[in-house]
């Protein structure tokens, strides 16, 4: 399923991979592909798409893991995204969340401005970085059969873990989640905390 | 660096026991000799998360996240670190996220550094440009006050806030130059 003719991984049949029986996950999605990806799988309340910030997936998930200890906790962003706050590497790895789990689609390009190429198409090594900072699981996938895999060990709260999944290049169709910010916070406050969530 | 508080210096334990009444649970900074007490008191309660950052926009990420997850956060940071949250503020705007920072100023009073003022001048203004509420305290005795001020607005009301605390209450590090 997963491969197309190039050979590589496609990004919308890994996140339907990863999300599979959920449970209790929690998802952060970087701006751009990764948010529509996650809502292509189906509009959740504990998804956080995001439409801005740019490098600041990796330490929304941060917070957020640190705070719900006991939920694993998911951030799916791209290349461009995590390239662009790359030092939340280190200070993942210092902080050492068991339940933080940070996947980099990467597909070498800025795929929301016009499939201009990211560093790591010019070998820069995101996996390689995430290891010298000291992320205490680390994956570089690019095989089908590595996918379920990892969607097993995102659940099991032995992290930080960060995976770099290398996909096709591909342009899909654009599948747009809720763009009201509120909205989308205020739903996954409810569903992690409850109904008094709103009288925080 | 800039000057920390002498330690006949009431404020910081003031800020850190006015931290803990306020429930905050995780405490985000880039290190600011200002902030140096402040950060010790943090790091060593159980209770709460210190984390060290690269650089001060993964603490509007980090505060986001926290809030999503249940728990009150706060940013501390020198003045030239606003700087780098500029666009990172959008976030607490698009998302009704508080987001209170406590920030130490350079280039505000006295300055011996010229690189310090450009930023130092200017942290207001680009705080007020993304929609953070901001009170100055150039006084000791008005430090707590306006914190627990910035922080209830950030809590009560869901939105960036600001105490910036003036170089005239920290001094002007001189560089072995008086």
């Amino acid at each position: 399923m997963a491969s197309q003719s190039s050979g590589m991984l496609r990004r919308r049949e890994v996140v339907s991979t990863l999300l599979s029986d959920r449970g209790e996950l929690v998802v952060i999605a970087g701006l751009g592909a990764p948010a529509w990806d996650i809502t292509a799988v189906g509009d959740h309340p504990r998804n956080l798409p995001l439409w801005g910030g740019m490098g600041s997936a990796a330490t929304i998930g941060l917070g957020l893991a640190l705070a719900q200890p006991s939920l694993p906790v998911l951030v799916i962003t791209g290349d461009g995204e995590m390239l662009m706050g790359i030092g939340a590497l280190a200070t993942i790895a210092v902080a050492r969340p068991p339940n933080l789990s940070v996947v980099v689609l990467d597909n070498e390009h800025y795929g929301e401005t016009g499939m201009q190429p990211t560093h790591t198409g010019a070998g820069v090594n995101l996996a390689g970085m995430a290891e010298a900072a000291g992320i205490r699981r680390v994956f570089s996938i690019r095989r089908e059969d590595e996918v379920a895999p990892l969607r097993a060990a995102i659940h099991e709260k032995s992290g930080p873990l960060f995976a770099q999944v290398k996909i096709d290049a591909e342009t899909l169709k654009l599948v747009l989640p809720p763009r009201e910010g509120a909205l989308l916070q205020a739903r996954m406050r409810e569903s992690i905390l409850g109904p008094e969530a709103h009288l925080a | 660096m800039d000057v920390a508080p002498s330690d006949t210096a009431t404020w910081p334990d003031a800020l850190f026991d006015l931290l803990k009444a306020h429930q905050v649970r995780q405490v985000a900074f880039v290190p600011d000799a200002g902030h140096s007490r402040l950060i010790r008191r943090c790091q060593a309660d159980p209770e709460i998360k210190a984390i060290s950052l690269t650089t001060e926009e993964e603490g509007i990420g980090l505060l986001l996240g926290a809030w999503l997850g249940g728990e009150r956060g706060v940013l501390l940071m020198q003045s030239s670190g606003v700087g780098n949250c500029i666009n990172m503020l959008s976030l607490s705007i698009l998302h009704r996220t508080p987001m209170p920072m406590l920030v130490t100023m350079r280039g505000d009073f006295g300055e011996f550094n010229p690189a310090q003022v450009p930023m130092g001048n200017a942290t207001q203004a680009v705080l007020e440009a993304m929609g953070t509420l901001v009170r100055r305290a150039d006084h000791a005795e008005d430090i707590v006050p306006t914190a627990d001020a910035t922080l209830r607005l950030a809590f009560n009301t869901f939105r960036p806030t600001a105490t910036l605390i003036g170089q005239r209450v920290l001094g002007a590090k001189t560089f072995g130059k008086e």
